[in-house]
């Protein structure tokens, strides 16, 4: 699938330069809502902090976004998010590798 | 004896409230922000977390503060009103100075604003979340003193929900409870369902010979497919809704005799009967010049300042910001946005781009949980839904027997999840 081939490419290649256009923190902040203000997740709401690599996080939303994989609110959130968005929450949230 | 211009100005200065910070760091300003519900609560923790050269105020008149979301959980008997309740101590020791005061006058030319005991705060950037007034009078004989008797249940700073919920204990097992929900917009769209929802779920297990009689002024209602479908399911018999065309709407209502009637004069009666009335934006935002003719108040949708008056930035239930819903996620994510945009406007910067954000969950049985979510973006005149997201919940008849089991499961713990999460984010 091309978007899967372009998404390192994204990553690696944009990032600096949308993360000035986009605020991650702000992105950020609608995840807090359900997913807590450190990302720390409650009642069964996932942590999001420091769970998983850059890659992983966009992969993870991308099968959201794809019906690819099972949830509640996901699929319909990430539908609303562009891939420059997502990689910008990526960068954000994402461990240190 | 008049005060001269000269003696006034000189006790308004000395009754001035100093900033604690230097303004001179670069983006360095004074937001003051009135109203410590979700948006005020959110837009103080936003700044303070994320903005330190922000000197933040928030202004409330109340020490505590009882959110809506989570009330009609009390009402079913499920919760505590302590466990709804929280003190602003928290987001004073992060460095929001808490001022529990009204405010009773906003003077955006000077940039003051006035508060009850004569002080002025000063400010160089406005944040007002308001909330809501109810329009006591708009259905003909529901008036303050009449809600003693018919409880709204639905502004907690008017009257608690425990009201409610002792006439719901007090009722008879065979009794009626009846309830009048207002046209659009009006606060938390799907909470009267919630409430029908955690009333008959009540009824079911406390009084199963009861009524829940709804009577709606419109035809239609939020994730009205999932209530519907849920009533069908868990409560058979006991809830019945009464859509406008059904002659839903309540026209007047009969304290004494606890009857409400519609608009072709049929009278119900109940025992216990819970009128939600149609609301505006809160007296203070009216004072301030920020509604226009719909009582409302209008915002830029790309920064959510003020389209009527320059230098405030409105926020959450107050404001026309349709599609998004009245809800205390919404406001949370205005208020992110606001300060976001306030910061670069003090930074000189153009604003940020803007990404709106809600997830409204709703409790309809145990276990069994309802959502809707949406993702928005400013449009040239309002805001706009991100095409091909959001939207409710599957329905029942898409997903097999397990599924389902599993995902109203999911979404009745994600919820008490989500009003964990968001009300430590504003109070813990």
């Amino acid at each position: 699938m091309m978007l899967r081939v372009l998404l390192p490419c994204l990553l690696l290649a944009a990032a600096p330069a949308l993360a000035q256009a986009l605020d991650p923190v702000l992105l950020a902040g609608a995840c807090q809502g359900c997913h807590g203000v450190a990302g720390q997740g409650s009642h069964g709401i996932p942590q999001i902090k420091d769970a998983q690599s850059r890659a992983e996080f966009v992969a993870l939303m991308q099968a959201f976004r794809a019906n690819q994989r099972e949830a509640t609110v996901m699929g319909r959130i990430t539908r609303g998010y562009t891939d420059e968005q997502i990689t910008v929450l990526a960068t954000h949230f994402a461990r240190a590798q | 004896m008049t005060l001269s211009r000269r003696t006034f100005l000189a006790a308004a200065s000395a009754a001035l409230v100093v900033p604690r910070i230097a303004l001179a760091q670069p983006g360095a300003g004074r937001v003051v922000i009135i109203g410590g519900g979700f948006g005020g609560a959110s837009a103080a923790r936003f700044a303070r977390d994320h903005f330190p050269a922000l000197d933040v105020t928030l202004i409330e008149r109340s020490r505590t503060f009882t959110t809506c979301p989570y009330g009609n959980l009390v009402l079913a008997g499920r919760r505590t009103i302590e466990s709804i309740t929280f003190g602003y101590d928290r987001l004073a020791a992060r460095g929001v100075r808490v001022l529990n005061q009204s405010v009773t006058a906003v003077d955006p030319a000077a940039k003051r604003v006035r508060l009850a005991d004569g002080t002025e705060v000063p400010y160089d950037r406005l944040v007002m979340s308001p909330g809501i007034d109810l329009r006591w009078g708009a259905i003909e004989g529901y008036d303050e003193a009449a809600s003693a008797r018919m409880p709204h249940g639905w502004s907690p700073s008017l009257q608690p929900i425990t009201l409610l919920r002792r006439q719901l204990e007090e009722m008879p097992d065979g009794g009626t409870f009846v309830m009048a929900i207002p046209d659009n917009p009006f606060r938390c769209p799907p909470g009267p369902y919630e409430r029908i929802s955690m009333v008959a779920e009540y009824l079911k297990r406390a009084k199963p010979r009861s009524k829940l009689i709804a009577l709606d002024a419109k035809n239609g209602f939020s994730k009205q497919p999932l209530f519907q479908d849920a009533w069908e399911e868990l409560y058979p018999g006991i809830v019945e809704w009464r859509g406008a065309s059904s002659d839903g709407r309540v026209m007047r209502v009969h304290p004494a005799t606890m009857e409400v009637e519609t608009e072709f004069g049929e009278k119900l009666k109940g025992d216990v009967v819970n009128v939600i009335p149609p609301q505006m934006a809160a007296r203070i935002a009216r004072d301030a010049g920020l509604v226009n003719q719909s009582g409302w108040c209008p915002v830029k949708p790309a920064t959510f300042e003020s389209a009527q008056v320059d230098g405030i930035w409105v926020l959450g239930d107050a404001t026309i910001a349709a599609p998004m819903p009245k809800s205390g996620f919404a406001a949370s994510s205005h208020a992110k946005h606001a300060i976001a945009c306030i910061a670069a406007s003090l930074a000189g910067r153009a604003p940020p781009p803007a990404t709106l954000f809600n997830t409204c969950y709703s409790h309809v049985g145990p276990d069994y949980g309802i959502s809707i979510v949406g993702v928005y973006r400013p449009g040239p005149t309002s805001l706009v839904e991100v095409e091909g997201s959001g939207g409710i919940s599957p329905r029942n008849a898409t997903m097999t027997p397990e599924r389902r089991q599993q995902h109203r499961q999911l979404e009745a713990l994600y919820a008490d999840g989500w009003y964990a999460s968001i009300t430590n984010e504003m109070f813990g």
